[in-house]
């Protein structure tokens, strides 16, 4: 099977099985909505205030909500011994990941998506910048969450605690997509200064990650 | 091998004693901070080590991704271990001197900010370790610690734009260093250097004996479980 063919297959069957299930989706929902009125309760801002610190609230709920998706990634497959089956067929290791990448690519997205009318709701949001560059800030920055959070939940199944072993090796390497992410979301929402740099270093972060995992991700799905 | 041990014991005992003497009595104080500065001595050497270490145990991971030698497994470890320790050394007599001297414990300073980021990732490269429960935990050790290390610039380009961005309050150390507390500097860097290769070489030994040991115990368990069947 050609690479393509074997992303798309593993893709279909996760996107189908959520879609049949919902399970991620539902729990992320709820949780980044309470997420989102815990804080909103917690700080009653302010729509000059919430300005500020909207770009940091909605990672964060975001970063905790992929999470959920992330650490599912690779247990459904472990209940039936689906990677070992994996791991003996020709099928090469790349588009597994990819394809799982994408998956929980696309429930993050599919989160932001319904998430942000409620954020601009509750914070009375209002962007001051250039608003369509809120655009490749989500894609950039889900990404850079989600390429490195497949990888170390693939990383973290084989220890004890995995479910808390993910965020631990996740949130430390993620900072600089964190701060990436935050400060470009806060200089759109204020306005006042560009958000150029932090696009461009969540590019950088993205690429220099895309291209470690494909080239690791194999010794980690013989590792066993 | 095992001849030198006690001498390099010796010699780092010797050159900790002078370099305490050197920074408390012998280099000038400085002008504007006083006494205080002298935590600089020990400081900054720590912070050198650590970063060191933390090279090593790139170096070594990487090496053992390649070659798959246990030898470099233990190195990584053992460098990661003790550069955590004088990681958090640094990070601890920060706070005690910029206390005084900034009139604040902590700021989001480029170098603050990227000694703490170094430190979170190897205390998460740490837990891995002891976490895991599969036999091939040096290989995803070594695949964190490149994760880690490719990490370490872009971290450094977000905090220094981060922070040029925003007027920090701390004052850039303008100014050169007077010779004579360069040399108590590096008298105790050495020191220091000597210090962590003494507790890097008894941890590797320990982990070395440490694996002995658990290989002949389960080997005997082997045996035992045969001989009942």
């Amino acid at each position: 099977m050609s690479f393509l063919a074997v992303t798309r297959a593993t893709l279909a069957k996760d996107l189908r099985l959520e879609w049949r299930s919902k399970d991620a989706i539902n729990a992320m929902l709820f949780f980044s909505l309470l997420v989102v009125v815990i804080f909103s309760f917690a700080f009653d801002p302010t729509a000059e205030e919430s300005r500020r610190i909207a770009g940091g609230l909605i990672w964060v709920a975001f970063l905790f909500a992929a999470v959920v998706a992330l650490n599912q990634t690779w247990a459904r497959e472990l209940r039936n011994h689906v990677l070992d089956a994996y791991r003996v067929s020709p099928a090469p290791a790349d588009p597994l990941f990819l394809a799982k990448a994408v998956g929980n690519f696309i429930f993050v997205i599919v989160l932001e998506a319904l998430m942000a009318p409620l954020f601009i709701i509750f914070y009375k949001l209002r962007p001051l910048g250039p608003a369509w560059e809120l655009l490749p800030i989500a894609v950039l920055g889900t990404w850079a969450l989600v390429v490195n959070g497949t990888f170390f939940a693939a990383l973290s199944i084989r220890t004890k605690n995995r479910e808390i072993m993910l965020p631990l090796l996740l949130f430390p390497i993620s900072l600089p997509a964190l701060l990436g992410m935050v400060n470009a979301t806060t200089a759109v929402l204020t306005g006042e200064e560009s958000a150029k740099f932090w696009i461009a270093l969540l590019l950088a972060y993205d690429v220099v990650f895309t291209i470690a995992c494909l080239l690791l991700f194999e010794t980690i799905l013989e590792a066993e | 091998m095992k001849r030198g041990f006690p001498i390099l014991a010796i010699v780092t005992a010797l050159l900790l004693s002078f370099g305490l003497y050197e920074a408390l009595i012998v280099a000038p104080t400085e002008r504007t901070m006083g006494d205080v500065q002298r935590i600089f001595y020990y400081h900054v050497p720590s912070a050198w080590t650590a970063f060191l270490l933390f090279l090593i145990n790139f170096v070594a991971s990487v090496t053992y991704l390649i070659r798959r030698n246990a030898k470099a497994d233990i190195l990584a470890l053992v460098s990661a271990e003790v550069g955590v320790v004088f990681c958090t050394v640094v990070l601890v007599t920060g706070p005690i001197w910029a206390r005084p001297v900034w009139g604040i414990w902590w700021t989001w300073d480029l170098r603050l900010t990227l000694t703490l980021v170094l430190w979170l990732i190897y205390v998460s490269y740490l837990m891995l370790r002891r976490f895991s429960t599969s036999s091939q935990t040096p290989v995803m050790a070594a695949v964190l610690a490149v994760f880690g290390a490719l990490d370490v610039p872009l971290v450094y380009f977000s905090i220094w734009f981060f922070r040029t961005q925003h007027p920090s309050p701390v004052i850039g150390d303008g100014g050169s260093l007077d010779p004579r507390m360069a040399h108590v500097l590096l008298i105790n860097w050495a020191a220091f250097l000597c210090l962590a290769w003494l507790v890097c070489w008894t941890r590797y030994r320990l982990e070395v004996v440490q694996r002995e040991v658990e290989e002949a115990q389960s080997l005997e368990a082997l045996l035992e479980g045969d001989g009942s069947r």
